[in-house]
């Protein structure tokens, strides 16, 4: 453990990026965390008298169009926008590894069948696929999640599946077989540990992207309503005053949003130099 | 090469038929009673039941899916429950905004982001090489929807260069006599440059703002490309040869490099009809996009199912003559297939 830990000290040092990019990350964890406790308004209090004033000692981010703070505003919604992408990758993970894992592993018509379906939603291009999703489930917060998980899942089912293609003729594979070991713990047990640096990588990469679709879908008005405060609804309420030159109302939210992508684009490149350093591009 | 084209049209023939029952699905997944909802609210129960009937909805599922079938098969999506309109005729109305769009942002990310890949790949560690670096990871991670916001306060608002992000043409001019549904195509065709230039104008920032966002995969993956070709053996040998450095880079390594970005085009087509969508919010560009936004709001599902499977078909479409352009740049592709 302490080789493994020195380790990542010593790619952290090397890569001042990857190291930039965690400290990033545990601040957005942090303000998720904290969120009530440091937002200086009340992120729903609207103040007619204050609308639309610049950025200044009192409003580090200025106020909307109702007076709203918007600094108080992002971090309420760091929670929102990180829960969101965060239960959508553990769900696609959870159900597109496990398929990805069984159909390496045990082939066959399993293969066939975990291919077809990743294949059937990789046809549609992902963000429209996400669209009908919550137009047909109906326009809620859980909607924008499954619809995350839904055009995630491929993506994982497909590490999973290769990996686990390569590993069912590993000697430690068959050691556990002899052993006398049931396939489906052989797989927990043994596979899925073995698959799962891979994998960890493809969370992080996909957490930004997960971050991205849902931020986009409340951008066109689909899932969360306002006045809850989400940076893609945030956005798109600024977004008129743009051409006005209220310039603040979008710009903050929109940098929030996009450091967070930012953040687990970079976070997902860095471990994976980190597992397997020869992919590095 | 015929019989290329026929093989990479079967294949196709699985993604097809899984994009049609997924859109079959997804209606009938519908909460509540589309029924009801076309009745009106103050239908009687009778009037619902013969809605039903007449919509086919008390039919079971499978006679449902046949009659869903054939009705695609005649180019029957049903009618928009908003306007009352055929939904297949609104769509292709409004396509060749979207298209036009597409692929001018399209033409532009190639355009800025292979030389940006293949000269990022000769120096590696030198400036533009970290260039490329920034904007590819940069390009991914921004929202569309933000950079558009940002090009229009900057472009419109600070420094006026650029038109109010209002539709297609600035409504001092008339559309021009359709054609090819293209606005600038159109009108320099009927020789009004004038009215080509400000449907220039108004597109420059939208399709800015998609290739921006595309262009970040498609340089990573010339980068890289170049990168492994470039070290690979029969490079060196065309080196000692004393070929032309320029005719190696353009000639050798770039064809043997455009494979694997050819692939990763695929992957850009999805993200860019997706962008789509929301670059066609901001700007009010009058494509599908726009289009199937209404109709989310409205409800409206016979329209948002149209769009869905209008935008598959399409994508599938592209990643079709992707296979096809693969073929003839590789021959042993072909061969195989």
């Amino acid at each position: 453990m302490s080789a493994a830990l020195r380790h990542l000290r010593y790619v952290l040092g090397e890569n001042p990026v990857t190291l930039a990019s965690f400290a990033l990350f545990v601040v957005l964890v942090a303000v998720a965390v904290l969120g009530p406790w440091i937002e200086p308004y009340d992120p729903l209090a609207t103040d007619a008298m204050h609308a639309l004033t610049p950025p200044s000692a009192g409003h580090w981010c200025g106020t909307d169009a109702v007076g709203r703070d918007i600094l108080s505003r992002i971090i309420a919604a760091t929670r929102l926008d990180l829960g969101i992408a965060f239960a959508a990758v553990v769900l696609s993970f959870a159900i597109g590894a496990l398929a990805g894992l069984a159909a390496g592993y045990f082939g066959g018509w399993t293969e066939r069948a975990v291919g077809r379906a990743a294949d059937t939603i990789m046809a549609f291009p992902l963000f429209v696929l996400a669209m009908g999703i919550v137009a047909a489930l109906g326009n809620t917060t859980a909607n924008i999640v499954y619809a995350t998980a839904i055009i995630n899942m491929p993506l994982y089912a497909r590490v999973a599946r290769t990996e686990a293609s390569v590993l069912r003729q590993a000697g430690f594979i068959e050691a556990a077989r002899l052993g006398g070991n049931g396939e489906m713990r052989i797989l927990l047990a043994q596979v899925l540990p073995n698959t799962m640096p891979l994998l960890a990588v493809q969370m992080s990469l996909t957490m930004g992207y997960a971050i991205l679709n849902a931020a986009g879908l409340s951008f066109i008005g689909l899932g969360i309503s306002p006045p809850t405060p989400e940076w893609g609804i945030m956005v798109a309420e600024g977004a008129s005053n743009i051409i006005s030159g209220e310039w603040w109302v979008a710009l903050f939210p929109g940098l929030a949003l996009m450091l967070a992508v930012f953040c687990f684009n970079l976070l997902g490149d860095g471990l994976r130099d980190l597992i397997d350093p020869r992919r590095r591009t | 090469m015929g019989r290329l084209i026929w093989t990479r049209l079967l294949a196709a023939a699985p993604s097809v038929i899984g994009v049609i029952v997924v859109t079959f699905v997804l209606t009938r997944a519908l909460p509540g009673d589309p029924a009801a909802y076309f009745a009106g609210p103050a239908a009687t129960q009778q009037a619902i039941a013969e809605i039903r009937h007449s919509l086919g909805l008390d039919r079971s599922l499978p006679e449902q899916f046949l009659v869903y079938v054939e009705d695609l098969a005649h180019g029957r999506l049903g009618n928009s429950l908003s306007t009352g309109q055929p939904v297949v005729e609104e769509l292709l109305t409004r396509l060749p905004a979207s298209l036009e769009l597409t692929a001018l942002a399209l033409v532009l990310s190639v355009a800025i982001a292979v030389p940006l890949g293949i000269t990022a790949a000769q120096r590696p560690n030198s400036w533009i090489d970290h260039l490329c670096r920034i904007v590819s990871t940069a390009g991914v991670s921004l929202p569309t929807f933000f950079t558009g916001l940002l090009l229009v306060y900057v472009f419109y608002y600070l420094l006026g260069w650029a038109p109010a992000p209002l539709g297609r043409l600035d409504l001092a001019y008339s559309p021009p006599p359709a054609r090819t549904g293209f606005y600038i195509a159109d009108s320099l065709l009927s020789g009004d440059a004038a009215t080509a230039l400000a449907a220039l104008r108004q597109i420059a920032l939208p399709a800015l703002t998609l290739a921006i966002f595309t262009l970040a995969p498609i340089a990573r993956m010339t980068r890289a490309a170049m990168l492994s070709v470039l070290s690979a053996d029969f490079i060196r040998a065309a080196r000692a040869n004393g070929l032309a450095r320029r005719r190696i880079v353009y000639v050798y390594a770039f064809r043997n490099a455009m494979l694997p970005v050819l692939t990763t085009l695929g992957m850009v087509f999805s993200f860019l009809l997706g962008a789509n969508v929301l670059v066609e919010k901001v700007f009010a560009w009058p494509g599908i996009g726009s289009y199937a936004i209404e109709a989310l709001i409205d409800s409206d599902y016979a329209s948002v199912q149209g769009f869905v499977l209008a935008m598959a078909l399409v994508y599938i479409l592209l990643n079709l003559s992707i296979d096809i352009l693969y073929g003839v740049i590789d021959p042993r592709a072909a061969v195989s297939a």
